[in-house]
């Protein structure tokens, strides 16, 4: 394993992140801020409670979840979309390294920003509401995994995609949609049955449960199940990327 | 001296079904400098392209040092070093932190005296904290120089380093291209420039339709494939060629104040000698005479146009 180039990459990401912090940071801050005022004062009002937790404490894993799946997606995506566009990739595919140590360093940097993020929407959020996180080892780890599980997702879209176009419309037309209609902003036990089973097909309702469970011990479906589903999502990337590595499949001609 | 890059047989097809490498066999001794000299789409940049990792071969071996391309690319790789055609740098990084990337991703420690020593040959330690895109073209040329041997490579691949490149910096990239030989850096460019070649290359590999036509020493080639020719300048003016020097083919120029001729410098017999004793017995008088070689340049065009000359 060439350590040393899975760093490089991995700063050199890094760097690209912090050399642009104000736009990576306010941008999810003050949508999120955005949220709290609309969903947790406005409906919030009116709803209460869910299931013994205020409405605005119930939405923050699901605000966290939303900003960490679309953060990791958008930046492993472009991180290796980039390099394609402008042509600087001759250098990845030149050098000592295998496929793994390409990805590890692009997945690890990107799943890193998105942890970030999620931690100051977290932050931001105690500013709002009032919360108390019954099980913070389940909780980081729920969010470890999800930041790197949507990385890689995000790097097979950026190795997929040929032109930015493509590279924005998968997080629009699939990821958000199925990030709002997996029970962010409520429980699932709150929908009509019809709608409670189609959503059992929808992959970011068990994670959001998990994650939620891990905040306020409630769960729309079983723990193990979230974790389950995880496992399964992260399982499929990595059989992509594996693929992916021994096709050269949009990489090396 | 030992080899230090062998391709053998190396074939390359790309997706559309296009041959762009057609068996290039082709081994570089340490320590020189050869140019690949073709004209555009020849397959010079495919051939470097598959040396270096970016294509896959479609078959033939490729071994650097012994290390084969393919089964030992973490070796092979580690002793190469790219500079591409294209310039491909991103923008807003500053010039230092891409050098010392570049460092790491070869798997090297990070080395802050390496890079700076690397830095101040290819002058670029004053701009070290600029970012690339405020840089000018040759600047970024040489940031990618700088990149590409940021891991102290042994084969240094320069894809037609001074394309659109203004006199001045041609001639400070042939410099530091010299410099590198004295640091027994092997290099490989590719050019379609003739004087390129002529300036800076050991030895010259013509490459024409994915095939390398003919590999030789620099001055070799050219005194093998080179025609030189004689001009015997006249005291008078003559408006015919002699009868008595029918048998040398001459031809008159100059208004006919000169007669020209061509020989072959490799046969045995020149027949200068033979030539000048004829033209005093015709009767003309010697003002002058003066030998004229061919230039790289009417070889290469001749290879292209004819590749069985090449034999
Ligand atoms: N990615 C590619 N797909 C298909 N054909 C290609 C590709 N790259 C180069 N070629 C073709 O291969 C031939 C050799 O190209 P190249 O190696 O770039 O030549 P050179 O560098 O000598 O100008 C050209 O005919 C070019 O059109
Ligand atoms: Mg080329």
């Amino acid at each position: 394993m060439n350590w040393t180039a899975i760093r490089a990459i991995y700063v050199f990401e890094m760097a690209r992140f912090f050399r642009t912090i104000a736009q990576s940071l306010i941008s999810p801050v003050l949508s999120t801020s955005l949220y709290f005022v609309v969903f947790g004062a406005a409906i919030g009002s009116r709803i209460d409670q869910v299931e013994g937790v205020s409405y605005g404490a119930f939405i923050v894993p699901g605000l966290i979840m939303l900003t960490v799946m679309t953060q990791g997606i958008s930046n492993a995506s472009f991180g290796i979309y980039f390099p394609k566009f402008i042509g600087t990739i001759y250098e990845l595919l030149s050098a000592p390294v295998s496929f793994l140590e390409i990805v590890m360093g692009y997945v690890g940097a990107a799943a890193t920003k998105a942890m970030f993020i999620g931690i100051i929407i977290l932050i931001t959020s105690f500013f709002f509401v009032d919360i108390q996180i019954q099980n913070p080892a389940a909780m980081v780890a729920f969010l470890v995994l999800t930041c790197i599980s949507f990385a890689l997702f995000g790097f097979i879209i950026g190795i997929w995609a040929g032109n930015f176009e493509q590279l924005q419309l998968v997080p629009l037309l699939i990821i958000t949609p199925l990030v709002f209609l997996g029970g962010s902003f409520y429980s699932i036990s709150m929908l009509p049955p019809v709608w409670q089973t189609i959503s059992m097909f929808n992959p970011v309702v068990y994670l959001i449960s998990g994650f939620r469970w891990a905040f306020f011990g409630i769960q729309d479906v079983p723990i193990v199940t979230s974790l389950l589903a995880i496992g399964l999502f992260t399982s499929l990337c990595l059989g992509a990327v594996w693929w992916i590595f021994k096709t050269g499949w949009r990489i090396r001609q | 001296m030992s080899t230090i890059l062998s391709i053998q047989n190396l074939r390359k097809s790309y997706a559309g079904g296009f041959d762009a490498l057609k068996g290039v066999n082709l081994d570089i001794e340490e320590g020189e400098i050869i140019a690949l000299l073709g004209p555009n789409g020849a397959g010079k940049t495919t051939l470097i392209s598959t040396v270096c990792g970016i294509t896959m071969p479609t078959s033939g071996t490729v071994t650097v040092a012994g290390f084969d391309i393919l089964s030992n690319y973490r070796e092979a790789r580690s002793l190469i070093g790219l500079v591409p055609q294209e310039i491909a740098l991103e923008p807003f990084e500053k010039v230092i932190n891409t050098v010392r990337f570049s460092r790491g991703l070869f798997g090297k420690q990070r080395k802050d005296s390496a890079v700076e020593d690397i830095l101040k040959r290819l002058s670029l330690w004053d701009k070290r904290d600029n970012q690339i895109r405020e840089l000018s073209g040759g600047m970024k040329r040489r940031v990618l120089i700088a990149k590409a041997l940021a891991h102290e490579p042994r084969v240094l691949f320069l894809d037609e380093p001074t394309a659109g490149v203004d006199v001045e910096l041609r001639k400070d990239m042939w410099e530091i291209v010299e410099q590198l030989r004295t640091d027994g850096v092997t290099t490989i460019l590719t050019t379609h420039y003739i004087e390129e070649a002529e300036a800076i290359a050991d030895r010259i590999g013509v490459i024409s339709k994915g095939d390398i036509l003919l590999v030789e020493d620099k001055n070799k080639l050219m005194a093998r494939m080179g025609k030189k020719q004689l001009d015997v300048q006249l005291t008078s003016q003559i408006n015919a060629v002699p009868d008595a020097l029918a048998a040398y083919d001459l031809t008159l120029g100059d208004d006919g104040w000169t007669l020209i001729y061509s020989y072959d410098v490799n046969a045995e017999r020149t027949g200068i000698t033979m030539l000048l004793n004829d033209v005093q017995k015709a009767g003309l008088q010697l003002k002058d005479v003066v030998t004229r070689q061919s230039s790289l340049e009417d070889i290469f065009v001749s290879l292209v146009n004819q590749p069985e000359a090449a034999q």
